[in-house]
Protein backbone atom coordinates (compact mmCIF):
# COMPACT_ATOMS: atom_id res chain seq x y z
CA UNK A 1 0.00 0.00 0.00
CA UNK A 2 1.16 3.12 -0.82
CA UNK A 3 0.26 6.91 0.87
CA UNK A 4 0.29 10.05 -1.61
CA UNK A 5 0.43 13.39 0.74
CA UNK A 6 -2.15 16.05 -0.57
CA UNK A 7 -1.62 19.62 0.50
CA UNK A 8 -4.26 21.34 -0.06
CA UNK A 9 -4.16 25.47 -0.07
CA UNK A 10 -7.54 27.55 -0.27
CA UNK A 11 -8.16 30.74 2.00
CA UNK A 12 -11.65 28.94 1.56
CA UNK A 13 -11.75 26.70 4.40
CA UNK A 14 -15.26 24.86 3.10
CA UNK A 15 -12.84 24.10 0.03
CA UNK A 16 -10.18 22.92 2.28
CA UNK A 17 -12.69 20.55 4.18
CA UNK A 18 -14.44 19.60 1.20
CA UNK A 19 -11.40 17.92 0.03
CA UNK A 20 -10.26 16.39 3.48
CA UNK A 21 -13.91 15.03 3.08
CA UNK A 22 -13.78 13.62 -0.68
CA UNK A 23 -10.35 12.00 -0.08
CA UNK A 24 -10.57 10.58 2.80
CA UNK A 25 -11.99 6.84 1.95
CA UNK A 26 -10.61 7.12 -1.46
CA UNK A 27 -8.54 4.56 -3.00
CA UNK A 28 -6.96 3.75 -6.16
CA UNK A 29 -5.68 0.82 -8.24
CA UNK A 30 -2.63 2.21 -10.30
CA UNK A 31 -2.01 -0.49 -13.33
CA UNK A 32 1.06 -2.78 -12.78
CA UNK A 33 1.40 -1.47 -8.80
CA UNK A 34 0.56 -4.21 -6.17
CA UNK A 35 -1.93 -2.77 -3.40
CA UNK A 36 -3.66 0.84 -3.28
CA UNK A 37 -2.88 4.16 -3.28
CA UNK A 38 -4.66 6.15 -0.77
CA UNK A 39 -4.75 10.11 -0.03
CA UNK A 40 -3.18 11.66 3.32
CA UNK A 41 -4.40 15.12 3.06
CA UNK A 42 -3.38 18.19 4.54
CA UNK A 43 -4.51 21.99 5.03
CA UNK A 44 -2.77 25.54 4.38
CA UNK A 45 -5.56 28.13 4.50
CA UNK A 46 -2.32 30.73 2.76
CA UNK A 47 0.86 30.61 0.15
CA UNK A 48 2.41 31.80 3.50
CA UNK A 49 1.79 28.66 5.64
CA UNK A 50 1.90 26.35 2.54
CA UNK A 51 5.61 27.30 2.31
CA UNK A 52 5.73 26.62 6.02
CA UNK A 53 4.66 23.10 5.67
CA UNK A 54 6.66 22.44 1.85
CA UNK A 55 9.85 23.49 3.58
CA UNK A 56 9.59 20.75 6.28
CA UNK A 57 8.52 18.46 4.05
CA UNK A 58 7.76 18.14 0.48
CA UNK A 59 3.81 16.54 -0.46
CA UNK A 60 3.51 14.53 -3.85
CA UNK A 61 0.82 16.95 -4.85
CA UNK A 62 -0.33 20.34 -4.12
CA UNK A 63 -3.63 21.46 -4.71
CA UNK A 64 -3.53 25.25 -4.98
CA UNK A 65 -5.53 28.20 -4.97
CA UNK A 66 -4.35 31.10 -7.56
CA UNK A 67 -6.48 33.66 -5.93
CA UNK A 68 -4.80 33.84 -2.05
CA UNK A 69 -5.08 36.60 0.14
CA UNK A 70 -0.90 38.31 0.62
CA UNK A 71 0.95 35.53 -1.49
CA UNK A 72 -0.64 34.08 -4.74
CA UNK A 73 -1.01 30.89 -5.53
CA UNK A 74 1.40 31.80 -8.55
CA UNK A 75 4.24 33.59 -6.60
CA UNK A 76 4.05 30.80 -4.40
CA UNK A 77 5.25 28.47 -7.03
CA UNK A 78 8.13 30.45 -8.27
CA UNK A 79 8.86 30.58 -4.59
CA UNK A 80 9.57 27.17 -4.66
CA UNK A 81 10.48 26.91 -8.01
CA UNK A 82 12.36 24.03 -8.67
CA UNK A 83 13.47 22.55 -5.62
CA UNK A 84 10.35 20.38 -5.20
CA UNK A 85 9.94 18.93 -8.50
CA UNK A 86 8.80 15.76 -6.98
CA UNK A 87 5.51 17.67 -6.08
CA UNK A 88 3.33 17.80 -8.54
CA UNK A 89 0.70 20.65 -8.90
CA UNK A 90 -2.86 21.16 -9.79
CA UNK A 91 -4.27 24.77 -9.99
CA UNK A 92 -7.76 25.55 -8.52
CA UNK A 93 -9.32 28.25 -9.61
CA UNK A 94 -12.86 30.25 -10.53
CA UNK A 95 -11.98 32.18 -12.79
CA UNK A 96 -8.34 30.95 -14.13
CA UNK A 97 -7.23 33.60 -16.77
CA UNK A 98 -4.90 32.56 -20.20
CA UNK A 99 -2.58 34.02 -19.01
CA UNK A 100 -2.38 32.81 -15.47
CA UNK A 101 -2.78 29.34 -16.80
CA UNK A 102 0.47 30.04 -18.61
CA UNK A 103 2.41 31.22 -16.23
CA UNK A 104 1.49 28.47 -13.50
CA UNK A 105 2.40 25.71 -16.48
CA UNK A 106 5.45 27.67 -16.84
CA UNK A 107 6.09 27.36 -13.41
CA UNK A 108 5.45 23.63 -13.55
CA UNK A 109 1.77 22.87 -12.70
CA UNK A 110 0.66 19.86 -14.12
CA UNK A 111 -3.41 20.36 -14.38
CA UNK A 112 -6.19 22.23 -13.71
CA UNK A 113 -9.24 21.96 -11.71
CA UNK A 114 -12.07 24.49 -12.53
CA UNK A 115 -13.87 25.82 -9.49
CA UNK A 116 -16.59 24.59 -8.46
CA UNK A 117 -16.26 20.76 -8.80
CA UNK A 118 -17.99 18.15 -7.70
CA UNK A 119 -15.83 15.34 -5.72
CA UNK A 120 -16.26 13.12 -8.52
CA UNK A 121 -13.89 15.33 -10.77
CA UNK A 122 -12.05 16.02 -7.66
CA UNK A 123 -11.12 12.10 -7.64
CA UNK A 124 -10.60 11.88 -11.37
CA UNK A 125 -8.26 14.63 -11.31
CA UNK A 126 -6.44 13.19 -8.86
CA UNK A 127 -6.63 9.80 -9.50
CA UNK A 128 -4.33 10.49 -13.33
CA UNK A 129 -2.27 12.47 -10.96
CA UNK A 130 -1.51 9.19 -8.40
CA UNK A 131 -0.92 7.42 -11.75
CA UNK A 132 1.42 9.45 -13.53
CA UNK A 133 3.26 10.12 -10.01
CA UNK A 134 3.79 6.26 -9.43
CA UNK A 135 4.64 5.44 -12.82
CA UNK A 136 7.58 8.20 -13.32
CA UNK A 137 8.30 6.63 -9.38
CA UNK A 138 9.31 3.33 -10.77
CA UNK A 139 10.57 4.47 -14.05
CA UNK A 140 13.17 6.52 -11.84
CA UNK A 141 13.99 3.61 -9.99
CA UNK A 142 14.25 1.33 -13.00
CA UNK A 143 16.41 3.50 -14.51
CA UNK A 144 18.83 3.84 -11.25
CA UNK A 145 18.77 -0.06 -10.74
CA UNK A 146 19.70 -0.12 -14.70
CA UNK A 147 22.47 2.25 -14.02
CA UNK A 148 23.81 0.42 -11.04
CA UNK A 149 23.53 -2.80 -12.66
CA UNK A 150 25.67 -1.30 -15.86
CA UNK A 151 28.41 0.52 -13.57
CA UNK A 152 28.88 -3.03 -11.51
CA UNK A 153 29.23 -4.69 -14.75
CA UNK A 154 31.89 -1.63 -15.78
CA UNK A 155 34.15 -2.19 -12.76
CA UNK A 156 33.97 -5.95 -13.13
CA UNK A 157 35.46 -5.42 -16.54
CA UNK A 158 37.80 -3.31 -15.99
CA UNK A 159 39.16 -5.16 -12.82
CA UNK A 160 39.03 -8.25 -15.04
CA UNK A 161 40.96 -6.52 -18.13
CA UNK A 162 43.26 -5.12 -14.97
CA UNK A 163 44.98 -8.48 -13.73
CA UNK A 164 46.45 -9.70 -17.08
CA UNK A 165 47.78 -6.42 -18.13
CA UNK A 166 49.53 -6.42 -14.97
CA UNK A 167 50.55 -9.63 -15.47
CA UNK A 168 51.84 -8.90 -18.53
CA UNK A 169 53.67 -5.48 -17.64
CA UNK A 170 55.50 -7.68 -15.04
CA UNK A 171 57.04 -10.09 -17.29
CA UNK A 172 58.19 -7.31 -20.05
CA UNK A 173 59.25 -5.22 -17.01
CA UNK A 174 61.86 -8.16 -16.07
CA UNK A 175 62.54 -8.85 -19.95
CA UNK A 176 63.43 -5.14 -20.63
CA UNK A 177 65.57 -4.98 -17.92
CA UNK A 178 67.15 -8.87 -18.20
CA UNK A 179 66.34 -8.63 -14.32
CA UNK A 180 66.20 -12.89 -14.11
CA UNK A 181 69.51 -13.53 -14.42
CA UNK A 182 70.55 -15.53 -17.75
CA UNK A 183 68.64 -18.49 -18.72
CA UNK A 184 67.21 -18.19 -21.84
CA UNK A 185 64.04 -21.20 -20.57
CA UNK A 186 63.18 -18.41 -18.34
CA UNK A 187 62.75 -15.84 -20.59
CA UNK A 188 60.76 -18.16 -23.26
CA UNK A 189 58.77 -19.30 -20.37
CA UNK A 190 57.49 -15.63 -19.61
CA UNK A 191 57.16 -14.97 -23.53
CA UNK A 192 54.67 -18.30 -23.39
CA UNK A 193 52.84 -17.00 -20.04
CA UNK A 194 52.60 -13.48 -21.44
CA UNK A 195 50.78 -15.11 -24.37
CA UNK A 196 48.61 -17.01 -22.44
CA UNK A 197 47.33 -13.96 -20.67
CA UNK A 198 46.91 -12.03 -24.32
CA UNK A 199 44.73 -15.03 -25.32
CA UNK A 200 42.52 -14.98 -22.19
CA UNK A 201 42.03 -11.16 -22.76
CA UNK A 202 40.91 -11.51 -26.24
CA UNK A 203 38.56 -14.55 -25.24
CA UNK A 204 36.98 -12.41 -22.60
CA UNK A 205 36.37 -10.14 -25.15
CA UNK A 206 34.84 -12.24 -27.49
CA UNK A 207 32.59 -13.39 -24.60
CA UNK A 208 31.81 -9.96 -23.63
CA UNK A 209 30.92 -8.93 -27.74
CA UNK A 210 28.83 -12.39 -27.36
CA UNK A 211 26.96 -11.08 -24.47
CA UNK A 212 26.35 -7.57 -25.83
CA UNK A 213 25.23 -8.76 -28.99
CA UNK A 214 22.64 -11.58 -27.29
CA UNK A 215 21.36 -8.86 -24.83
CA UNK A 216 21.14 -6.36 -27.09
CA UNK A 217 19.11 -8.61 -29.54
CA UNK A 218 20.54 -6.63 -32.04
CA UNK A 219 22.28 -9.44 -33.88
CA UNK A 220 20.53 -10.86 -37.34
CA UNK A 221 19.66 -14.63 -36.34
CA UNK A 222 20.54 -16.83 -39.36
CA UNK A 223 18.37 -19.71 -38.85
CA UNK A 224 19.17 -22.66 -40.64
CA UNK A 225 18.30 -26.39 -40.89
CA UNK A 226 20.81 -28.04 -38.92
CA UNK A 227 22.49 -31.59 -37.81
CA UNK A 228 23.27 -30.50 -33.88
CA UNK A 229 25.08 -33.64 -33.98
CA UNK A 230 27.26 -32.35 -36.16
CA UNK A 231 27.84 -28.61 -34.14
CA UNK A 232 28.93 -31.02 -31.42
CA UNK A 233 31.09 -32.96 -33.33
CA UNK A 234 32.63 -29.47 -34.44
CA UNK A 235 33.05 -28.07 -30.73
CA UNK A 236 34.63 -31.47 -29.51
CA UNK A 237 36.66 -31.05 -32.26
CA UNK A 238 38.25 -27.44 -30.92
CA UNK A 239 38.57 -29.01 -27.63
CA UNK A 240 40.64 -32.08 -28.59
CA UNK A 241 44.14 -30.76 -28.08
CA UNK A 242 43.86 -29.22 -24.71
CA UNK A 243 41.93 -33.12 -24.13
CA UNK A 244 44.39 -35.24 -25.42
CA UNK A 245 46.99 -33.30 -23.56
CA UNK A 246 45.51 -34.18 -20.33
CA UNK A 247 44.64 -37.56 -21.38
CA UNK A 248 40.96 -36.84 -21.59
CA UNK A 249 38.89 -38.86 -23.59
CA UNK A 250 35.84 -37.52 -25.73
CA UNK A 251 33.04 -39.17 -26.83
CA UNK A 252 29.87 -38.35 -28.79
CA UNK A 253 26.80 -40.38 -28.07
CA UNK A 254 24.29 -39.44 -30.78
CA UNK A 255 22.22 -42.41 -32.80
CA UNK A 256 21.18 -40.22 -35.62
CA UNK A 257 20.92 -36.85 -36.86
CA UNK A 258 18.85 -34.41 -34.98
CA UNK A 259 17.33 -31.75 -37.54
CA UNK A 260 16.97 -28.41 -35.23
CA UNK A 261 16.56 -24.48 -36.85
CA UNK A 262 18.76 -22.79 -34.98
CA UNK A 263 21.79 -20.23 -35.54
CA UNK A 264 25.04 -21.94 -36.38
CA UNK A 265 27.17 -19.61 -34.48
CA UNK A 266 24.99 -19.49 -31.61
CA UNK A 267 25.01 -23.55 -31.16
CA UNK A 268 28.43 -23.36 -31.17
CA UNK A 269 29.11 -21.17 -28.87
CA UNK A 270 26.91 -22.92 -26.21
CA UNK A 271 28.63 -26.55 -27.45
CA UNK A 272 32.17 -25.04 -26.82
CA UNK A 273 31.48 -23.42 -23.35
CA UNK A 274 29.91 -26.72 -21.91
CA UNK A 275 33.25 -29.12 -23.63
CA UNK A 276 35.50 -26.73 -22.56
CA UNK A 277 34.33 -26.44 -19.43
CA UNK A 278 33.94 -30.13 -18.41
CA UNK A 279 37.60 -30.37 -19.67
CA UNK A 280 39.38 -27.79 -18.23
CA UNK A 281 37.53 -28.54 -14.46
CA UNK A 282 38.79 -32.41 -15.21
CA UNK A 283 41.03 -34.60 -14.16
CA UNK A 284 44.25 -36.01 -16.31
CA UNK A 285 43.07 -38.72 -18.02
CA UNK A 286 39.27 -38.25 -17.12
CA UNK A 287 36.28 -38.50 -19.35
CA UNK A 288 33.87 -35.91 -21.21
CA UNK A 289 30.76 -37.65 -22.41
CA UNK A 290 28.19 -35.37 -24.93
CA UNK A 291 24.53 -36.70 -25.48
CA UNK A 292 22.65 -35.49 -28.08
CA UNK A 293 18.86 -36.23 -27.51
CA UNK A 294 15.54 -35.12 -29.54
CA UNK A 295 12.02 -35.82 -27.30
CA UNK A 296 8.71 -34.06 -28.35
CA UNK A 297 10.28 -31.18 -30.25
CA UNK A 298 12.92 -30.55 -27.82
CA UNK A 299 16.41 -30.92 -28.16
CA UNK A 300 18.40 -31.77 -25.11
CA UNK A 301 22.24 -31.34 -25.19
CA UNK A 302 24.37 -33.21 -22.03
CA UNK A 303 27.81 -32.99 -21.67
CA UNK A 304 28.87 -34.96 -18.24
CA UNK A 305 32.66 -35.19 -17.17
CA UNK A 306 34.47 -36.63 -13.92
CA UNK A 307 36.02 -33.56 -12.75
CA UNK A 308 35.97 -31.69 -9.69
CA UNK A 309 32.36 -31.34 -9.68
CA UNK A 310 30.92 -28.44 -8.10
CA UNK A 311 29.84 -27.82 -4.56
CA UNK A 312 25.79 -27.84 -4.11
CA UNK A 313 26.12 -24.20 -2.91
CA UNK A 314 27.58 -22.94 -5.57
CA UNK A 315 25.46 -24.40 -8.21
CA UNK A 316 23.37 -21.44 -8.36
CA UNK A 317 26.08 -18.97 -8.64
CA UNK A 318 27.28 -20.17 -11.63
CA UNK A 319 25.18 -18.91 -14.16
CA UNK A 320 26.14 -15.11 -13.32
CA UNK A 321 28.15 -13.31 -15.22
CA UNK A 322 32.09 -13.12 -14.27
CA UNK A 323 31.10 -15.87 -11.78
CA UNK A 324 34.30 -18.21 -11.09
CA UNK A 325 34.83 -20.68 -8.55
CA UNK A 326 38.08 -20.04 -6.30
CA UNK A 327 39.50 -23.01 -4.85
CA UNK A 328 42.80 -24.86 -5.11
CA UNK A 329 41.75 -27.15 -8.13
CA UNK A 330 40.32 -24.34 -10.48
CA UNK A 331 42.82 -21.72 -9.57
CA UNK A 332 45.33 -22.42 -12.46
CA UNK A 333 42.95 -22.27 -14.65
CA UNK A 334 42.37 -19.63 -16.82
CA UNK A 335 38.69 -18.01 -17.16
CA UNK A 336 36.37 -15.09 -17.68
CA UNK A 337 33.48 -16.79 -15.92
CA UNK A 338 31.38 -15.35 -18.89
CA UNK A 339 30.64 -18.71 -20.50
CA UNK A 340 28.14 -20.49 -18.67
CA UNK A 341 26.01 -16.72 -18.46
CA UNK A 342 25.84 -16.63 -21.73
CA UNK A 343 25.15 -20.22 -22.21
CA UNK A 344 22.11 -19.79 -19.91
CA UNK A 345 20.97 -16.27 -21.88
CA UNK A 346 21.17 -18.75 -25.30
CA UNK A 347 19.31 -21.62 -24.14
CA UNK A 348 16.40 -19.10 -22.70
CA UNK A 349 16.45 -17.03 -26.10
CA UNK A 350 15.93 -21.09 -27.78
CA UNK A 351 13.06 -21.01 -25.86
CA UNK A 352 14.95 -23.81 -22.77
CA UNK A 353 16.89 -23.73 -19.73
CA UNK A 354 19.89 -25.11 -18.56
CA UNK A 355 20.55 -27.08 -15.71
CA UNK A 356 23.46 -28.83 -13.85
CA UNK A 357 24.00 -31.97 -11.51
CA UNK A 358 27.02 -32.09 -9.39
CA UNK A 359 29.30 -34.41 -6.81
CA UNK A 360 32.48 -32.79 -5.95
CA UNK A 361 35.38 -35.02 -6.63
CA UNK A 362 33.57 -37.30 -9.03
CA UNK A 363 31.85 -34.93 -11.95
CA UNK A 364 29.28 -32.76 -13.15
CA UNK A 365 26.39 -33.11 -15.69
CA UNK A 366 25.27 -29.85 -17.34
CA UNK A 367 22.06 -30.13 -19.26
CA UNK A 368 20.88 -27.58 -21.88
CA UNK A 369 17.69 -28.10 -23.42
CA UNK A 370 16.04 -26.17 -26.59
CA UNK A 371 13.40 -25.96 -28.84
CA UNK A 372 13.92 -27.58 -32.21
CA UNK A 373 11.84 -24.76 -33.83
CA UNK A 374 12.28 -21.96 -31.77
CA UNK A 375 11.36 -19.36 -33.67
CA UNK A 376 9.23 -20.76 -36.17
CA UNK A 377 5.70 -18.62 -36.21
CA UNK A 378 2.37 -20.12 -36.68
CA UNK A 379 1.24 -20.63 -39.78
CA UNK B 1 77.36 -13.89 -2.02
CA UNK B 2 80.09 -15.25 0.62
CA UNK B 3 77.47 -16.25 3.15
CA UNK B 4 74.73 -19.04 2.23
CA UNK B 5 71.95 -18.00 -0.07
CA UNK B 6 69.15 -17.43 2.05
CA UNK B 7 65.60 -19.14 1.69
CA UNK B 8 62.35 -17.24 1.13
CA UNK B 9 59.03 -18.48 0.99
CA UNK B 10 56.90 -17.10 -1.02
CA UNK B 11 53.16 -17.39 -1.40
CA UNK B 12 50.61 -16.17 -3.51
CA UNK B 13 47.56 -18.37 -5.73
CA UNK B 14 48.44 -15.48 -8.60
CA UNK B 15 50.57 -17.98 -10.41
CA UNK B 16 52.00 -15.22 -12.78
CA UNK B 17 53.24 -13.03 -9.67
CA UNK B 18 54.99 -16.26 -8.13
CA UNK B 19 57.38 -16.64 -10.55
CA UNK B 20 57.95 -12.83 -11.46
CA UNK B 21 59.43 -12.47 -7.56
CA UNK B 22 60.57 -15.63 -7.66
CA UNK B 23 62.85 -14.93 -10.89
CA UNK B 24 64.06 -11.84 -9.60
CA UNK B 25 64.84 -13.15 -6.28
CA UNK B 26 66.98 -15.84 -7.66
CA UNK B 27 68.50 -13.69 -10.04
CA UNK B 28 70.12 -11.64 -6.94
CA UNK B 29 70.74 -14.56 -5.10
CA UNK B 30 68.02 -16.10 -2.90
CA UNK B 31 66.88 -19.56 -2.26
CA UNK B 32 63.17 -19.56 -3.31
CA UNK B 33 60.18 -21.56 -2.22
CA UNK B 34 56.75 -21.08 -3.42
CA UNK B 35 53.32 -21.65 -2.35
CA UNK B 36 50.22 -21.04 -4.43
CA UNK B 37 48.12 -21.96 -1.47
CA UNK B 38 47.42 -20.81 2.41
CA UNK B 39 47.38 -25.05 2.45
CA UNK B 40 50.61 -25.23 0.47
CA UNK B 41 52.28 -22.13 2.34
CA UNK B 42 51.45 -24.51 5.77
CA UNK B 43 52.81 -27.43 4.73
CA UNK B 44 56.10 -25.69 4.16
CA UNK B 45 56.31 -23.70 7.38
CA UNK B 46 55.58 -26.91 9.30
CA UNK B 47 58.39 -28.60 7.49
CA UNK B 48 61.31 -26.15 7.24
CA UNK B 49 62.20 -22.77 8.12
CA UNK B 50 62.24 -20.15 5.78
CA UNK B 51 64.72 -16.82 6.54
CA UNK B 52 62.14 -14.98 5.52
CA UNK B 53 58.35 -15.14 4.12
CA UNK B 54 56.53 -13.15 1.75
CA UNK B 55 52.70 -13.76 1.41
CA UNK B 56 49.44 -12.35 0.13
CA UNK B 57 46.94 -11.34 1.87
CA UNK B 58 43.83 -12.66 -0.18
CA UNK B 59 44.08 -16.57 -1.29
CA UNK B 60 40.87 -18.58 -2.00
CA UNK B 61 39.52 -17.40 1.39
CA UNK B 62 39.67 -13.41 2.50
CA UNK B 63 41.95 -13.67 5.31
CA UNK B 64 44.58 -16.30 4.25
CA UNK B 65 47.30 -14.26 4.64
CA UNK B 66 46.75 -13.86 8.13
CA UNK B 67 46.58 -17.63 9.31
CA UNK B 68 49.57 -17.78 6.93
CA UNK B 69 51.79 -15.20 8.64
CA UNK B 70 50.01 -16.27 12.46
CA UNK B 71 51.73 -19.45 12.31
CA UNK B 72 54.61 -18.20 11.10
CA UNK B 73 54.92 -16.25 14.02
CA UNK B 74 53.47 -19.12 15.92
CA UNK B 75 56.28 -21.19 14.70
CA UNK B 76 59.29 -18.83 15.05
CA UNK B 77 58.51 -14.85 16.10
CA UNK B 78 62.07 -14.22 14.69
CA UNK B 79 61.12 -14.86 10.84
CA UNK B 80 60.00 -11.82 9.18
CA UNK B 81 57.00 -11.69 7.30
CA UNK B 82 56.00 -9.40 4.44
CA UNK B 83 52.70 -8.81 3.81
CA UNK B 84 51.34 -7.91 0.24
CA UNK B 85 47.87 -7.29 -0.95
CA UNK B 86 45.76 -5.42 -3.25
CA UNK B 87 42.93 -4.92 -0.62
CA UNK B 88 43.59 -0.97 -0.79
CA UNK B 89 41.59 0.23 -3.42
CA UNK B 90 40.33 -2.62 -4.88
CA UNK B 91 37.53 -3.93 -1.96
CA UNK B 92 37.64 -0.23 -1.04
CA UNK B 93 38.93 -1.39 2.54
CA UNK B 94 41.61 0.85 4.25
CA UNK B 95 44.20 -1.46 5.11
CA UNK B 96 47.49 -0.30 6.80
CA UNK B 97 49.85 -1.59 9.57
CA UNK B 98 50.95 1.65 10.91
CA UNK B 99 49.74 1.89 14.58
CA UNK B 100 51.39 -0.52 16.78
CA UNK B 101 47.80 -2.05 18.15
CA UNK B 102 47.45 -3.15 14.04
CA UNK B 103 50.89 -4.21 13.39
CA UNK B 104 50.08 -6.51 16.82
CA UNK B 105 47.05 -7.79 14.92
CA UNK B 106 48.11 -7.91 11.51
CA UNK B 107 52.16 -9.49 12.67
CA UNK B 108 53.06 -8.79 9.57
CA UNK B 109 56.55 -6.92 9.78
CA UNK B 110 56.35 -4.83 6.66
CA UNK B 111 52.76 -4.53 4.62
CA UNK B 112 53.16 -3.53 0.31
CA UNK B 113 49.88 -3.25 -1.23
CA UNK B 114 50.11 -4.47 -5.22
CA UNK B 115 51.42 -4.32 -7.66
CA UNK B 116 54.87 -4.68 -5.48
CA UNK B 117 57.26 -2.97 -7.20
CA UNK B 118 60.42 -5.32 -6.91
CA UNK B 119 63.46 -2.30 -6.17
CA UNK B 120 60.94 -1.43 -3.35
CA UNK B 121 60.58 -5.13 -1.92
CA UNK B 122 64.24 -5.24 -2.20
CA UNK B 123 64.85 -3.06 0.17
CA UNK B 124 62.69 -4.66 2.73
CA UNK B 125 63.90 -7.95 2.34
CA UNK B 126 67.68 -6.60 2.65
CA UNK B 127 66.42 -4.49 5.82
CA UNK B 128 64.68 -7.05 7.61
CA UNK B 129 67.56 -9.58 7.10
CA UNK B 130 69.78 -7.20 7.79
CA UNK B 131 68.12 -6.31 11.62
N1 LIG C 1 32.26 -28.86 -15.76
C1 LIG C 1 32.56 -28.16 -14.66
N2 LIG C 1 33.06 -28.78 -13.55
C2 LIG C 1 33.36 -28.07 -12.45
N3 LIG C 1 33.25 -26.73 -12.34
C3 LIG C 1 32.77 -26.05 -13.40
C4 LIG C 1 32.40 -26.72 -14.61
N4 LIG C 1 31.95 -25.81 -15.49
C5 LIG C 1 32.04 -24.62 -14.85
N5 LIG C 1 32.54 -24.76 -13.61
C6 LIG C 1 32.74 -23.69 -12.61
O1 LIG C 1 31.88 -22.62 -12.95
C7 LIG C 1 32.60 -21.42 -13.15
C8 LIG C 1 31.94 -20.61 -14.24
O2 LIG C 1 32.08 -21.24 -15.51
P1 LIG C 1 32.13 -20.36 -16.83
O3 LIG C 1 32.21 -21.26 -18.01
O4 LIG C 1 30.99 -19.39 -16.76
O5 LIG C 1 33.44 -19.53 -16.66
P2 LIG C 1 34.98 -19.92 -16.87
O6 LIG C 1 35.11 -21.28 -17.45
O7 LIG C 1 35.66 -19.66 -15.58
O8 LIG C 1 35.44 -18.81 -17.90
P3 LIG C 1 35.03 -18.67 -19.45
O9 LIG C 1 34.22 -17.42 -19.52
O10 LIG C 1 36.32 -18.52 -20.13
O11 LIG C 1 34.25 -19.87 -19.84
C9 LIG C 1 34.01 -21.88 -13.49
O12 LIG C 1 34.95 -20.89 -13.13
C10 LIG C 1 34.15 -23.13 -12.65
O13 LIG C 1 34.54 -22.81 -11.35
MG1 LIG D 1 33.97 -21.76 -19.23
Amino acid sequence: MDTLRVLVCDDETGMRIGVERALRHYSVQVPDVNGEVHFAVEQAESAERALELIDVSPPEILLLDLKLPGMSGIDLLERIGPRHLETLVIMISAYASIDAAVRATKQGAYDFLAKPFTPAELKDTLKEAAEHLILARQAKKLALEKRRVRFEFISVVAHELKAPINAIDGYLKIMATHAAGDDPAVYARMTERCMTRIAGMRKMIEDLLDLTRIESGQKVRELVELDACEVARTAMDTALPSAQARGIALELHAAAPIPMTADRGELEIIFNNLVSNAVKYNRDNGRVDVFVEETAGRVRITVKDTGIGIRQEDVSKLFNDFVRLKNEETKNVLGSGLGLSIVKKLAVTYGGGVSVTSEPGTGSTFTVTLNCAPFATPA
Amino acid sequence: MTEQAKTILLVDDDEDFLFQQKVQLEAIGFRVITAGSKAEALRVIAGSRPDLVIVDLMMEEMDAGFTVCHTVKTKDESIPVIMCTGVVGETGLEFDAVTDEEQAWVKADVLLSKPVRFEQLKREIDRLLAS
